[in-house]
C-alpha cells in the first residue's frame, strides 16, 4: 500500500511537470520555445513584484501605443504593489469620455481608479488603419491565448531575424522565428535601453522581455498567486484526510477477518 | 444480512416514516443494502460519477448568477468571472475541470462495466441508461464549451452543427432550426444556454432510473457470479461507504491539482481569444473527451458516412448486450476476450490520439484502422467469442472467490477464519 501511495505521488509529480497546455504536446513539428525559469511556475509559484512594476513601466511606454489591456481595471494595479495614491496619480494620466451629464452632453474626465485601462484606438477599424491593416490584439489575456505561455511571448520578443533568402515577404512585414508562419506585422520592439528602470535596474533587452512577460502573465492570471497558495493548503488538508480515511477503511474491513 | 426494520411508532422519525417511508428507504439502499463482498476499487466509480454531477450543478448554478448569455459581453462576462468576482475563478476553474474529470470518471465507469459484462442479464436496461447518461452528458458538454464564447467555442458549434447539414433534403432546415438563424450568433448562444442549464436536471432524473435499476438485482462484481447465499454479501454501510469516501478522497487530491495548479492544461488557448466569426483558428480541435468520437468522424472521406458512423459509435452501445451473449460475465473467466478487450482499450486512446492530430498522411491511415477494429470490436468479435469461446474455470460462489484469493496471497495460517 505504501508503494501504491509513492506511486501516486510519483504520477502527482509528473503531472505538475508538464507545460501549461495540453496543446503543446500536440504541437511537434514547431520550433522549441527559449524557456525560462519564471517564478510564478510550479506548485509554489510567485510573482517578483519588482519585475511586475519594471514590466508595467514597459507596457505603458513601449506596448500601449499599439495594444490596449481592456479586461484589467486601474485599482487591479495594487496587485503589483502600488498603493491607492500611487494608482491614482498613474490613472490620472488617462482621459476617457463619460456621459451623458445633466445637459445631455458627453465629456471627457480624468481616469478614476475604478476605470478599466484606456485603449490606444476608439475602435477596431481604426487600429486597422493605423498599423497597416494589421490589429494588435488587446494584452489582457495573451499569455493564456498563446501556446507554450508565458515562453511564448518572451520567444516572440527575441525571435526577430532578418528574412532568409527566398521567402516572399508581405510588405511591411517582419520574419520571426517563433510566429507561426513567421511573418509578423509588428515590429521589433525590444531594445537595450528603450525604457529606464525607476529602480536602477539595467535596461537590457533581454531584462526587458522578461520584465514585460512577467507584468503579461500577471496581467492574464492576477488570481495565480491566491490560487496556488490556496490550491497547497487544500491538497495539504486532501492528503492528509485520504490518509486518516485508509486507515479507517483498513479499520472497518478488518471487522470482516 | 437481515434488514433492520425502522420501529415507525416510536417517535419523531417513527411518526414520519409511517407517513413518509424515507427511513426505510434510506436503510434499504444505502445502509443495510446487502453488496457483493469483493467488489474492487473499479466499483468506486459510480459514485465518483454521481458526486460529480452534484459539484458540476452547484457550481453551474452559482457561475449562471454571474454569466450573460449575449454575443457581444459573454466572453466578458466569463473575463468578469474570473477576475472580479470573489472566488469566481475557482468556481469556473473548477466547473471547467469537472467536465473533464466527469468523463474520465464515466470512461472509467463505463471500461469496468465492458470488463465485467456488467451490461448481461439482467441487467440491460441498466447499462442503457448508462448510454443516455453518457448522450445527455456530451450534449450538456459541448453546448457548456460554447458558453464563453472563445473562438474554440465557435468553430466548434460551428463544425458540430454543421455535421447535421450532410441529411440529405432535411440537413439545411435542421442546421438552421439549431442555430435559430443562418449562422452561428446570439439565439445559438442563447438557447445553448438555455439546454445546457436544463438538460443536467435530466441528468439527475436517468440518473435516479439508473440506481433504481441497478438495486433491483444489485451490483456486479468482479467475478460475474450472481450473489448465492447471504455469505456472499456484506451491508453497504459501513463497509462501501467508508470504501466511497476513501476513493473519493484520492479523486479529489486528482480534481483539486488540476483546478489549482493547471486549470487550462486539458483546455485549448485559443479559447481565450473572444469569438470572431470572419478568423478560422488554424486547427479545430474538440475538447479532448470527444476526440476519439471526432477521429472516427474524419476516418470516412464521405461527410454523410462520417457523420453517420460518428452517432454509430456512441449508439452501438446500446446493442451491446445482445451483441455479447455470452453466459459468462466476467473477462477474468473469458482469456480470448479479455485480449481483444484491452485490445480494444489501446483502441480508443489511439483514435482519441489521431483525433487531436491534422487530418493527413498517416494520421489518417491510422483513424481508418482504428474505427475498423472500433466497430469490428462490437459487431464481429462479440457475435463470434460468445458462440465459440471456452472460458476458465469459475469459483463457485463469490465466497469461494475470495477465500482462494486469500490463499494465494498470504499464509495459509491466516486465513483459517475463512474456512467454516
Amino acid at each position: 500500500m505504501l508503494s501504491r501511495l509513492l506511486n501516486f505521488f510519483l504520477f502527482l509529480f509528473f503531472l505538475s511537470t508538464l507545460p501549461n497546455n495540453i496543446s503543446v504536446i500536440a504541437a511537434t513539428s514547431k520550433i522549441e520555445l527559449i524557456e525560462q525559469n519564471w517564478p510564478f511556475n510550479g506548485i509554489f509559484g510567485r510573482f517578483d513584484k519588482a519585475s511586475l512594476q519594471r514590466g508595467f513601466k514597459v507596457y505603458t511606454e513601449v506596448c500601449s501605443a499599439c495594444h490596449g489591456l481592456r479586461h484589467l481595471s486601474y485599482r487591479d494595479l495594487a496587485g503589483i504593489g502600488y498603493s491607492s495614491d500611487e494608482i491614482k496619480v498613474i490613472a490620472g494620466e488617462y482621459e476617457i469620455i463619460d456621459g451623458p451629464n445633466d445637459e445631455g452632453e458627453m465629456f471627457t474626465r480624468d481616469a478614476k481608479m475604478s476605470d478599466k485601462f484606456v485603449g490606444p484606438y476608439e475602435n477596431d477599424k481604426v487600429a486597422r488603419l493605423a498599423n497597416n491593416g494589421a490589429y494588435p490584439p488587446d494584452l489582457s489575456l495573451i499569455v493564456k491565448a498563446r501556446a507554450g505561455g508565458a515562453d511564448y511571448i518572451y520567444s516572440l520578443l527575441n525571435g526577430y531575424k532578418d528574412f532568409p533568402e527566398n521567402f516572399e515577404a508581405g510588405e511591411g512585414m517582419y520574419y520571426n522565428e517563433y510566429y507561426p508562419g513567421n511573418q509578423i506585422a509588428m515590429p521589433p520592439q525590444i531594445e537595450d535601453d528603450i525604457v529606464e528602470f525607476d529602480d536602477g535596474t539595467t535596461a537590457s533587452h533581454i531584462q526587458i522581455a522578461r520584465d514585460i512577460t512577467s507584468f503579461l502573465a500577471w496581467a492574464a492570471e492576477p488570481e495565480l498567486e491566491s490560487r496556488k497558495s490556496l490550491g497547497v493548503k487544500t491538497l495539504f488538508f486532501l492528503v492528509l484526510i485520504t490518509i486518516m480515511l485508509l486507515g479507517v477503511k483498513r479499520k472497518v474491513w478488518k471487522n470482516l477477518d | 444480512m437481515k434488514e433492520k426494520e425502522i420501529d415507525n411508532s416510536k417517535g419523531i422519525s417513527g411518526w414520519i416514516d409511517k407517513r413518509l417511508p424515507v427511513f426505510t428507504f434510506i436503510n434499504h439502499n444505502l445502509r443495510d443494502y446487502p453488496t457483493p463482498k469483493n467488489l474492487n476499487y473499479f466499483w468506486n466509480f459510480g459514485s465518483l460519477a454521481g458526486i460529480t454531477l452534484v459539484i458540476m450543478i452547484i457550481t453551474g448554478i452559482l457561475l449562471a448568477m454571474q454569466y450573460t448569455a449575449n454575443t457581444e459581453i459573454a466572453f466578458d462576462s466569463v473575463e468578469r468571472i474570473m477576475r472580479d468576482v470573489n472566488n469566481g475563478w475557482l468556481l469556473r476553474y473548477i466547473h471547467m475541470n469537472g467536465a473533464s474529470m466527469f468523463f474520465i470518471i464515466v470512461y472509467i465507469h463505463m471500461f469496468r462495466g465492458l470488463y465485467y459484462g456488467s451490461y448481461k442479464y439482467p441487467r440491460e436496461i441498466l447499462w442503457m441508461l448508462g448510454v443516455v447518461i453518457l448522450l445527455l452528458m456530451m450534449a450538456t458538454a459541448f453546448m457548456g464549451y460554447v458558453l464563453p464564447w472563445g473562438q474554440m467555442s465557435f468553430w466548434g458549434a460551428t463544425v458540430i452543427t454543421n455535421l447535421f447539414s450532410a441529411f440529405p433534403i432535411i440537413g439545411d432546415y435542421i442546421v438552421t432550426f439549431l442555430w435559430g438563424g443562418f449562422s452561428v450568433d446570439n439565439p445559438t448562444l442563447t438557447r445553448f444556454f438555455v439546454l445546457h442549464y436544463l438538460l443536467p436536471f435530466a441528468i439527475v432524473g436517468v440518473v435516479a432510473l439508473h440506481l433504481v435499476a441497478l438495486h433491483q438485482f444489485g451490483s456486479n462484481n468482479p467475478t460475474g457470479i450472481d450473489v448465492k447465499s447471504e455469505g456472499d454479501t456484506i451491508p453497504f454501510h459501513p463497509y462501501y461507504t467508508v470504501k466511497d469516501y476513501l476513493g473519493l478522497g484520492v479523486y479529489l487530491i486528482v480534481f483539486a491539482f488540476l483546478v489549482f495548479f493547471a486549470p487550462n492544461f486539458l483546455g485549448h488557448p485559443d479559447n481565450y481569444i473572444p469569438a470572431n466569426p470572419l478568423q478560422t483558428p488554424a486547427h479545430i480541435v474538440p475538447e479532448w473527451y470527444f476526440l476519439p468520437f471526432y477521429a472516427i468522424l474524419r476516418a470516412v472521406p464521405d461527410k454523410l458516412l462520417g457523420v453517420l458512423l460518428m452517432f454509430a459509435a456512441v449508439l452501438v452501445l446500446f446493442f451491446l448486450p445482445w451483441l455479447d451473449k455470452h453466459k459468462i460475465r466476467s473477462a477474468n473467466f473469458r482469456p480470448f476476450y479479455k485480449q481483444f478487450y484491452w485490445l480494444f482499450f489501446i483502441n480508443c486512446i489511439v483514435l482519441g490520439w489521431v483525433g487531436a492530430m491534422p487530418a493527413e498522411g498517416i494520421y489518417v491511415l491510422i483513424s481508418r484502422i482504428a474505427t475498423l477494429y472500433y466497430f469490428g470490436f462490437f459487431l464481429v468479435i462479440m457475435p463470434l467469442l460468445s458462440k465459440f469461446e471456452k472460458t476458465t474455470e469459475l469459483p463457485s460462489s463469490i465466497s469461494a472467490a475470495v477465500i482462494s484469493e486469500k490463499f494465494d496471497n498470504k499464509e495459509p495460517s491466516t486465513s483459517e477464519s475463512y474456512v467454516k
